[in-house]
């Protein structure tokens, strides 16, 4: 190897290093480490930690809470993430277009972003209150009775699907809109004279090109279903009755209210496996489905 | 002819309609919000055009927590994380754009994992580190795990792989060393992405929750998020007015920012997201 070849490659990992460092203890470590956690016993008090192979799993296996959350989460990730993309995409086109107040459906669709999602659950709390809340006000006006949204496990979860689709649409709209703007304008001029109608240019042409933005979006969304659970500790703490646990709120529960880390570790890893899973399936089944510019 | 321009005003009329309707809807919290912390308890939840004005429920707020001292707190929490991912994706990121270093493809990918397998859920063995390396309740520990951004070295990656060479080879042959050669000519070239980059990062930081609220235990280390948390959460008992008053104050830098630099902002997050 010549010194200049050699250079490069102590040049490119110098420049790495830092980076790599705090990668491989914050991200790499602790990913194995869970792995490695979830086959010991929680260490506690003058007991250390002891080899159990799968009786965390085993447990996990027979523990109702963890099932109930993991369909918690099932249900919640269908419901959001479907509507959450569909708006967002409703919403860019019409910003998109020549709509009347175009600036102000902007900022509208686009400020639950930059808000925080612990100030927003405040506020959602007050919306879903029985009685003078703002749902029930509303309802109230033509004659329904008061409902405790929050405290009903019936409804619980949906109110928090409606405060994350609420807080998400807008951010993944920016994205469609970027891709929109891309779109030549001529296609859609051709289609027109050609006696093509908006729908089926938009199912025929715009969906189409739209494809690597969906599958952008597609992730984040899924990622987002799985790792955002502060609105949960605001407005319901997993109640009522666990009905809006979800995955990552329970692995909370787990490890920092009751400080059992060995499970809190093993319901990790199905967190971290479902993660990959998901994202493997994602990349095999739309790559091949999209149309590239 | 006619006809079909008819139904396609009529469906226009009825799109614009329906945009206003779930623009409204999706401002209405933060409506709200802007009613109650600004009109006095009594009309929290009584929606009267004669209510009057008052600040109060901001004074109160602000004097039943330290939201000062949460101030101060995530403000360094803030600029610290996006000093330090700036300084560390940037140098990340030259390294994979131009240099051929052994390893390189596979170091990428291992960066990429982050991406799926993010601080948030690493919460259990993240936690476990920072009490061996006794730094529990410290800023610096709610920020380290986000520090080297799989995101942001790949957002800069991108930008740093488009820069001519012919650039680059022109300063290196003016006797420039490859750190000379990436402030003069790759970092200025990249900042309207450093600019969506710090856009974005603040605001994820600026509203992050769970992991603080993990690793923070005292009224020094807290961020605001947190802070309001156990704020609304504690003895508020249910009054809305002071609760809408400390939240609209901690979400009101950001809020303030977006709407003073709307372009910028959505700009920002575009191009962030852009492959």
């Amino acid at each position: 190897m010549t010194p200049t070849r050699l250079r490069i490659h102590i040049h490119g990992w110098l420049l790495l290093l830092p980076a790599a460092v705090l990668l491989v203890a914050f991200t790499h470590y602790p990913a194995i480490a869970t792995v490695i956690d979830s086959l010991f016993s929680t260490p506690r008090g003058l007991r250390p930690a002891v080899f159990v192979g799968m009786d965390n799993y085993r447990a996990m296996a027979e523990d109702p809470i963890f099932w109930q959350s993991l369909g918690n989460n099932v249900i919640y990730a269908s419901c959001t993430i479907p509507l959450t993309i569909a708006l967002a995409l409703l919403m860019a086109v019409w910003v998109n277009g020549k709509i009347a107040g175009r600036p102000f459906l902007r900022m509208a669709f686009f400020t639950p972003t930059v808000l925080p999602m612990i100030a927003v659950a405040n506020i959602w709390v007050f919306f879903y209150s029985p009685g003078y809340g703002l749902l029930d006000q509303i309802l109230g006006l033509v004659g329904a009775p008061s409902h405790n949204w929050l405290g009903n496990e019936h409804t619980a979860l949906a109110c928090l699907i409606a405060v994350a689709i609420w807080k998400d649409a807008g951010f993944f709209m920016i994205f469609y809109l970027a891709a929109l703007q891309q779109i030549p304008p001529h296609l859609g001029e051709a289609a027109a004279l050609e006696g093509a109608g908006r729908w089926y240019f938009f199912r025929r042409v715009t969906f189409p090109l739209l494809m690597p933005t969906t599958l952008f979006v597609l992730i984040n969304a899924v990622i987002n279903s799985f790792r955002l659970v502060d609105h949960i500790i605001v407005m319901t703490r997993g109640g009522p009755d666990n009905a809006t646990s979800l995955l990552l709120f329970y692995i909370y529960e787990v490890g920092f209210k009751f400080w059992d880390t060995a499970y809190a570790a093993s319901l990790t890893v199905v967190l971290l496996v479902l993660l990959a899973v998901l994202a493997l399936g994602q990349f095999i089944f739309l790559d091949r489905r999209i149309h590239y510019q | 002819m006619n006809a079909t321009r008819d139904t396609g005003r009529a469906t226009a009329a009825i799109e614009t309609l329906g945009a206003w309707l779930l623009a409204l809807l999706w401002v209405l919290p933060l409506a709200y919000a802007l009613w109650a912390a600004f009109h006095p308890s009594a009309y929290s939840a009584h929606f009267a055009l004669d209510a009057p004005l008052t600040l109060d429920n901001f004074i109160r707020a602000w004097n039943a927590a330290p939201f000062a001292r949460y101030f101060v707190n995530t403000f360094l929490l803030v600029t610290m994380i996006l000093g330090a991912q700036l300084v560390l994706c940037t140098l990340a990121a030259y390294a994979f754009a131009r240099f051929a270093f052994v390893g390189r493809e596979i170091a990428f990918i291992l960066v990429l994992l982050q991406l799926m397998i993010m601080p948030d859920v690493l919460i259990v063995e993240n936690y476990r580190t920072m009490s061996a390396l006794g730094i529990v309740d410290t800023i610096p520990s709610i920020g380290l795990p986000y520090m080297a951004s799989a995101f942001g070295i790949f957002l800069l990656r991108q930008i740093f792989k488009t820069v001519p060479r012919e650039l680059d080879e022109a300063a290196r042959i003016e006797g420039a060393g490859p750190l000379q050669v990436l402030l003069k000519v790759y970092v200025p070239l990249a900042r309207p992405i450093y600019i969506a980059y710090g856009l974005v990062s603040v605001s994820y930081h600026w509203n992050n929750f769970l992991w603080p609220l993990i690793i923070t235990n005292s009224v020094n280390t807290r961020p605001l998020t947190v802070g309001l948390q156990i704020f609304a959460s504690s003895d508020q008992g249910i009054d809305w007015s002071v609760i809408t008053a400390a939240t609209l104050m901690t979400s009101a830098p950001l809020l303030i920012a977006f709407l003073l630099f709307q372009r910028q902002f959505v700009q920002s997050f575009m191009r962030a997201g852009i492959r």
